[in-house]
C-alpha cells in the first residue's frame, strides 16, 4: 500500500468550512459560554501608570464588600512561578516576571491584584475599593531614547535597557558598500500593532481537591505548552492537568502564549476549591494581550547602476515591551532570518537589538517579523530602483535568484526550500496589465491626478519548523482511529482557531479511506483527549500537523488493509479505499464494506495471524526544514493630493503557497490576512504618550480595517511544492499579511513621487500623506 | 465593560421625565438612544446614579410636516432620518447627512435629540442643524422654549440645555426649489466620526449666490457656522474662483482641534477643501 494517497476527490476541492453552521448560528462554546456549577468571577486591577514603585496596596475595603470572597496581591501567591520566556538567545537579560506586580509597576495595564466574588459585577466593584499607592517614575516610551546611555532604567541592575543584541554578519558589507555605484539609506517605523482577535482571551479553571485534579479552559492557540508550563507554576503534577482549548474566536499570536491571568485564575480556582472565571474585556485586550511588530529600522543598501543589489546593512532595534512573554524575543529575529527577501543579496549585516520599554511585551503577531523584513527589503529595493532610474519590476528580476537554483541557502543561514519567483511575479504582472497601467499613470500626471502602483515580492518562512530551530519542538503529532462503525476520529496536535483544519484534515483523511468526509471528525486543542502537541501558529498547522495525520492515517489504513485482505482472500497489495468499500482492484465484485472491516478488527474474532486488534495509529512528525512560500502583490492606488485620501483601484496578488487542500480556505486566508497587512498599511498604529499611556486604547480611535475599507481582491497561484513534506504543501495563514504591507506603502510612494516623496511613516493617514506632500513642496 | 450601578426609571410621559431630572438633579442622566451614554458607562467614565430612559415617551418621536416646516421629535433616529420619504423630500440635506453617521447598528439606536445634547465636537448633525438654521425646541420645569441652533452649541460637550431640560423636538424650515443643501464629510477611520464635516445650504438666483449657511463640524471643540465664507460668497458670481476664494475662509476665527487623528494644520486644510467641494456641489 502506499502510504500516501494520490489527490482524488477532495483534496483540492473548494468545500465549505465545515465549522461554519455552528459559527454562524451561534451554536459553538467559547470560554465564556462554559457554564460551571458555583462558579467565582475573578476581575485584576491593573497599573494605571506606565512605570511606578508600589509604596503599599490596601484590599481590605475591597475584602468587606458583600460578595467578595477574596482579593489576592503578589504576597498571595505563595509559590507560584513566573511567567516562562520561551526563546534562547545568548546574553539574553531577563527580567523576573511575576504574574502580580512586586514592588513596581512596569506598564499600563499590568495586574497588580486578584478580586474573586460571587458576580463579576460585584468583582468589578471591589477593584474600585482597593487602593494602591503609586510613587511615579519616569516611563520610558521611545526606542531611540531608551538605548542612550542617560535613560532612565527600567530594570535598575540590568545597567542599561537593552534585553539582548544578535548581530548576524555575511560575506563582507563594508566593502560591498564602499564598491556600489550607490548607497541608499532609510530610516523605517514598523509601528506597534493590536492584534485584536474577534474573541478576547478568557480562563475558566476547575480544581477537583479528591482528584487533584486541574482543569482549565482557556482561549489559547497552544493548550499542551500551556498544560505544561501551569503545571510548572502553580504547582500541580503535569499528569493531573488538562487544558482545554473550545472554541476559540482567533487568535492571529496573541494566544500562542502563557499569560498572567491563566496563573492567577488557576491559582485561585486551587485555592478556593471552586471553579474560577476571567473574561477579558475589551479594554483589556487593548492593553495587556501581546501587542506585535514594533521596530526602527536604519537601513543601507548597496546598488549598483544595473540594479544588482550587492549588500544590506541594517540596525534593526525592536521593542520588546516592560518584560517578556513566551516568545517576545524570539520574533525580532526571524526579521533578522528573513532580511534579504526573495533576492540573492549576498553581503549581509545585520545588528539587532532588542530593547526594553514601559509598554506592552510584543510578541507573535499574523507574519510576526517576517512582515518586518519583508517591509524592509521592499521598501528598500523600491528605493534603489528609484536611485538607479529603473522600473521597480525590472529591478526585482534582476534580483531573483532562478528556480534551478532551489534548494538555495541564503546568508542568513536557512535553505529556502523550493521556489519560481519568477512565474509568480510574472502571472501578477499579467493580470494587472502592468505596461498598460504604466501609460495610464504617465497620462493622468498630466491632468493632475496621481495614481501609484506599488509591487511587493516576498518570501516568507513558515511550517514551524525542525526542532533544532524552535525554542521548544516543532515536530507535531496525531492519532487516527478507526472506530467499530467505520466512521474515523483523528486527534491532532495542532489546534485551529479558525484555520479551518476540521475541514482540510478531514478532506485529506476522506481521501486516504476513500469514505464520505461527513464520517471524519477532527477533533482538537483538548490536552486529555490528543496526544500531546505543539499547537498552531507560524503558518505551520497543515505543514507539519497534517503531515503527521496523514502518516498515521497510512498506517491504520495498512493495517486495515491486511484485515480485509484476510476477508476477501485477497494480497493487501491489491485491494483500493473507494466509496466506503475495500475492494480488489479490477475486481469490483470482490469487495467488502469499510465499516464490516472495521467492525472486525474490533470483534476480533477473524483477525489474520500475526496482527492485534485495533485500527489507531499515533504518529509524530519532525519536519527536516522550514518551507517558504511566496508570491507578488501589485496594488493600484489613486491619491487626492488636497486631502490625502488614498482609493484602492486594485489589488492583485498571486501567492504560491506549495499544493492546496481546499482552494476556498487559502483564499479566506489570503484576504483576511492582507487585510491585516492593509491594515498596518494604512489604518492601525498603537500610539502611547510620553507617560506610558495608551492613547488608541479602544476601536474609536484604534482603527482595524473595516468590511468596507478593503478593497476587491483578485487573487491567483502558481503552484510549486515543497520537498519537505509529502503533501507538498507550504502555509498560507500569513502570507496576505507579510507581502501586502510593503506593496500599500510603495503604492502609495509610487503616486507621490512627482512630488519628490521618498517614504511615508505609516499608518499611511489622510493627515500623514497631505503633511509628505506639504513637506515635499517645502 | 462592566458599569457602576444604578437606578432606572422609564418615563412614558414627558412630564413625568422632567420631575424625575428635578428630583434626581445632577446624580441623573437621560438616557436616549444610548449611543454616547452607554459606552462612557460601560469605560466608568460616567457613574450615574440615576438613568431617565426617555425611549418610552411616544410624544418625541416621529417626523411631521406643518407651517413648511419638518417637525422632528427628538428620538427620531438616525436611520428614520435617513429613510423617511417626507424627509428625503423635504429636507434630503438631513437624510444624506444621516447616512453618513456611524454604521447600520448605530443608525438604528442612535437619535438626532441625543447627538445634538451630547454635543461632541465631531458629531455629523450639527453641521447640518447649524447650516439649516433649526430651532431647537426644549421642554424645562418653566415650560416649553426654543433656542437657535447657533445659540445652542457652546463649547465641548456645552450646550444650552439646563440640566433640568430635554430637548424635545427639531424644527427644520423646508427649504425653496432654488435651494440646495448638501454634506462632505472625513470620516475619522476608527470611530467613524467626522474629522471635518461640512454641511452646506445654498440658493442660488441665477448663477449668483443669493444666499449661503456653511456649518462645520469636527474641526473645533464646538461645530460653528463658517460666517466669513458666508459673507464671501453671498451676492457673488457661483464661479471656480469665487467658490475656491470663499472657501479659504473656513477656519476664520477658529481654533482648529489638534489629536492622534488630525494635526491642526491638516483639520484647517480639510475644513478648507470640504468647504470647496461642498459648495460646489451645492451649486452644481
Amino acid at each position: 500500500m502506499a502510504t500516501i494517497a494520490a489527490p482524488t476527490r477532495m483534496m483540492g476541492a473548494p468545500i465549505k468550512r465545515r465549522e461554519d453552521p455552528r459559527l454562524i448560528q451561534g451554536l459553538s462554546h467559547y470560554v465564556d459560554d462554559i457554564k460551571l456549577v458555583g462558579t467565582l468571577h475573578c476581575a485584576f486591577l491593573r497599573s494605571d501608570y506606565a512605570h511606578a514603585v508600589i509604596n503599599s496596596i490596601d484590599t481590605s475595603a475591597a475584602k468587606e464588600l458583600p460578595g467578595v470572597v477574596t482579593v489576592i496581591t503578589a504576597d498571595d501567591l505563595g509559590e507560584v512561578g513566573g511567567i516562562p520566556c520561551g526563546a534562547e538567545i545568548p546574553d539574553l537579560k531577563v527580567p523576573d516576571h511575576p504574574p502580580l506586580a512586586v514592588g513596581r509597576v512596569r506598564f499600563v495595564g499590568e495586574p497588580v491584584a486578584a478580586v474573586v466574588a460571587t458576580e463579576a459585577y460585584i468583582a468589578r466593584d471591589a477593584l474600585d475599593l482597593i487602593e494602591v499607592d503609586y510613587e511615579e517614575l519616569p516611563a520610558i516610551t521611545d526606542l531611540d531614547k531608551a538605548v542612550e546611555a542617560d535613560s532612565p532604567l527600567i530594570y535598575d541592575d540590568f545597567g542599561d535597557n537593552i534585553g539582548f543584541t544578535m548581530p548576524l554578519e555575511a560575506g563582507d558589507v563594508d566593502a560591498a558598500l564602499a564598491e556600489a555605484d550607490h548607497v541608499v539609506s532609510q530610516r523605517f517605523v514598523n509601528q506597534r500593532l493590536i492584534p485584536n482577535a474577534m474573541e478576547t482571551r478568557g480562563v475558566l479553571a476547575e480544581y477537583l481537591p479528591g482528584e487533584g485534579t486541574l482543569t482549565v479552559w482557556s482561549s489559547t492557540q497552544v493548550p499542551h505548552i500551556l498544560k505544561t508550563q501551569l503545571s510548572l507554576i502553580v504547582n500541580v503534577p503535569e499528569q493531573k492537568v488538562r487544558v482545554i482549548a473550545p472554541e476559540v474566536g482567533g487568535g492571529f499570536g496573541s494566544k500562542l502564549n502563557v499569560y498572567p491571568e491563566e496563573v492567577v485564575v488557576s491559582h485561585l480556582a486551587i485555592q478556593l476549591c471552586k471553579p474560577v472565571k476571567w473574561t477579558e474585556k475589551r479594554t483589556e485586550n487593548f492593553t495587556t494581550t501581546i501587542h506585535g511588530r514594533d521596530q526602527v529600522n536604519y537601513v543601507d543598501v548597496a546598488v549598483n547602476n544595473d540594479g544588482t543589489i550587492t549588500g544590506i546593512r541594517a540596525r534593526i532595534l525592536a521593542d520588546l515591551g516592560a518584560s517578556y512573554q513566551l516568545l517576545t524575543t524570539l520574533i525580532p529575529t526571524l526579521t533578522n532570518l528573513m532580511i534579504v527577501g526573495c533576492y540573492k543579496i549576498p553581503n549581509v549585516q545585520i545588528e539587532m537589538v532588542g530593547v526594553l520599554t514601559n509598554k506592552m511585551a510584543t510578541d507573535a503577531y499574523r507574519g510576526a517579523g517576517r512582515p518586518e523584513a519583508t517591509y524592509i527589503i521592499e521598501r528598500m529595493v523600491d528605493l534603489a530602483a528609484s536611485t538607479v532610474g529603473m522600473d521597480p519590476k525590472d529591478i526585482r528580476f534582476k534580483n531573483f535568484p532562478q528556480p534551478a537554483e532551489f534548494p538555495l541557502e541564503i546568508p542568513t543561514g536557512i535553505i529556502y526550500d523550493s521556489g519560481n519567483y519568477q512565474e509568480s511575479f510574472n502571472k501578477a504582472l499579467d493580470i494587472v496589465d502592468y505596461d498598460a497601467l504604466r501609460n495610464q499613470q504617465a497620462q493622468l500626471r498630466q491632468e493632475g491626478r496621481y495614481l501609484g502602483i506599488g509591487i511587493s515580492t516576498y518570501a516568507e518562512i513558515c511550517g514551524m519548523g525542525p526542532s533544532i530551530a524552535m525554542p521548544a519542538g516543532g515536530w507535531e503529532s496525531s492519532t487516527v482511529r478507526v472506530e467499530p462503525t467505520g466512521k474515523i476520529t483523528v486527534l491532532t496536535g495542532v489546534s485551529p482557531h479558525g484555520q479551518g483544519q476540521e475541514t482540510t484534515f478531514a478532506q485529506m483523511v476522506a481521501d486516504e479511506f476513500g469514505v464520505d468526509i461527513d464520517d471524519v471528525i477532527v477533533v482538537h486543542g483538548d490536552t486529555g483527549r490528543q496526544p500531546y502537541g505543539i499547537g498552531t501558529f507560524g503558518s505551520r498547522a497543515t505543514a507539519v500537523g497534517g503531515t503527521a495525520m496523514v502518516i498515521a492515517a497510512g498506517e491504520v489504513k495498512e493495517k486495515m488493509a491486511k484485515f480485509a485482505a484476510h476477508i476477501l482472500e485477497a494480497n493487501p497489495d491489491d485491494l483500493v479505499f473507494a466509496d466506503g468499500n475495500i475492494l480488489v482492484e479490477g475486481s469490483p465484485d470482490q469487495s467488502v464494506a469499510f465499516a464490516e472491516v472495521a467492525l472486525e478488527a474490533h470483534v476480533a474474532k477473524n483477525l489474520p495471524p500475526d496482527t492485534t486488534p485495533g485500527l489507531e495509529a499515533t504518529h509524530f512528525f519532525e519536519p527536516s526544514n522550514f518551507t517558504y512560500p511566496f508570491g507578488a502583490h501589485i496594488a493600484v492606488v489613486e491619491v487626492d493630493a488636497n486631502t490625502g485620501e488614498i482609493e484602492i483601484q486594485r489589488y492583485v496578488c498571486v501567492d504560491d503557497v506549495g499544493n492546496i487542500i481546499n482552494p476556498l480556505l487559502v483564499a479566506g486566508q489570503v484576504h483576511g490576512g492582507i487585510a491585516q497587512g492593509l491594515g498596518q498599511a494604512l489604518y492601525e498604529g498603537a500610539v502611547y504618550d510620553e507617560s506610558g499611556q495608551l492613547l488608541t486604547g479602544s476601536f474609536m480611535d484604534y482603527a482595524v480595517p473595516k468590511a468596507t475599507q478593503v478593497p476587491h481582491f483578485e487573487t491567483d497561484h502558481t503552484v510549486t511544492p515543497s520537498p519537505v513534506n509529502p503533501m507538498g504543501v507550504k502555509g498560507v495563514g500569513e502570507a496576505g499579511t507579510i507581502g501586502s504591507t510593503p506593496c500599500m506603502v510603495n503604492a502609495v510612494v509610487d503616486a507621490l513621487s512627482p512630488f519628490g516623496v521618498k517614504d511615508i511613516e505609516m499608518p499611511l493617514t489622510p493627515n500623514r500623506v497631505w503633511q509628505a506632500i506639504q513637506d515635499a513642496k517645502g | 465593560m462592566i458599569p457602576g450601578s444604578f437606578e432606572y426609571f422609564a418615563p412614558t410621559a414627558l412630564d413625568e421625565a422632567l420631575s424625575l431630572l428635578q428630583e434626581h438633579g445632577d446624580d441623573a442622566k437621560v438616557l436616549a438612544g444610548g449611543h454616547s451614554l452607554i459606552p462612557t458607562m460601560k469605560l466608568r467614565l460616567a457613574e450615574p446614579a440615576v438613568i431617565i430612559d426617555i425611549g418610552q415617551i411616544g410624544s418625541l418621536r416621529g417626523i411631521s410636516e406643518s407651517d413648511d416646516k419638518l417637525v422632528i421629535g427628538a428620538l427620531t433616529t438616525h436611520h428614520e432620518l435617513e429613510s423617511a420619504d417626507l424627509v428625503q423630500q423635504r429636507v434630503p440635506l438631513l437624510a444624506q447627512t444621516a447616512s453618513e453617521i456611524g454604521d447600520v447598528q448605530v443608525r438604528n439606536k442612535g437619535t438626532l435629540g441625543g447627538s445634538l445634547a451630547h454635543a461632541d465636537p465631531a458629531a455629523d448633525w450639527p453641521a447640518a442643524i447649524l447650516a439649516l438654521d433649526a430651532d431647537l425646541q426644549i421642554a424645562g420645569p418653566d415650560g416649553q422654549r426654543t433656542v437657535k441652533a447657533t445659540n445652542f452649541f457652546q463649547g465641548l460637550y456645552e450646550t444650552d440645555l439646563g440640566e433640568d431640560e430635554i430637548l424635545t423636538a427639531i424644527h427644520v424650515s423646508i427649504p425653496d426649489a432654488d435651494t440646495k443643501g448638501t454634506y462632505l464629510k472625513m470620516h475619522q477611520v476608527a470611530s467613524g466620526f467626522a474629522l471635518t464635516g461640512v454641511a452646506v445650504v445654498l440658493t442660488k438666483a441665477g448663477d449668483t449666490c443669493q444666499s449661503v449657511a456653511v456649518g462645520i463640524t469636527g474641526v473645533s471643540d464646538a461645530p460653528y457656522r463658517a460666517s466669513g465664507v458666508e459673507s464671501e460668497l453671498t451676492g457673488a458670481a457661483l464661479t471656480a474662483g469665487n467658490i475656491a476664494a470663499a472657501a479659504e475662509k473656513a477656519v476664520d476665527g477658529i481654533t482648529a482641534l489638534e489629536d492622534i487623528h488630525a494635526s491642526q494644520a491638516y483639520r484647517q486644510n480639510l475644513a478648507k477643501v470640504y468647504t470647496r467641494r461642498a459648495i460646489e456641489a451645492a451649486a452644481s
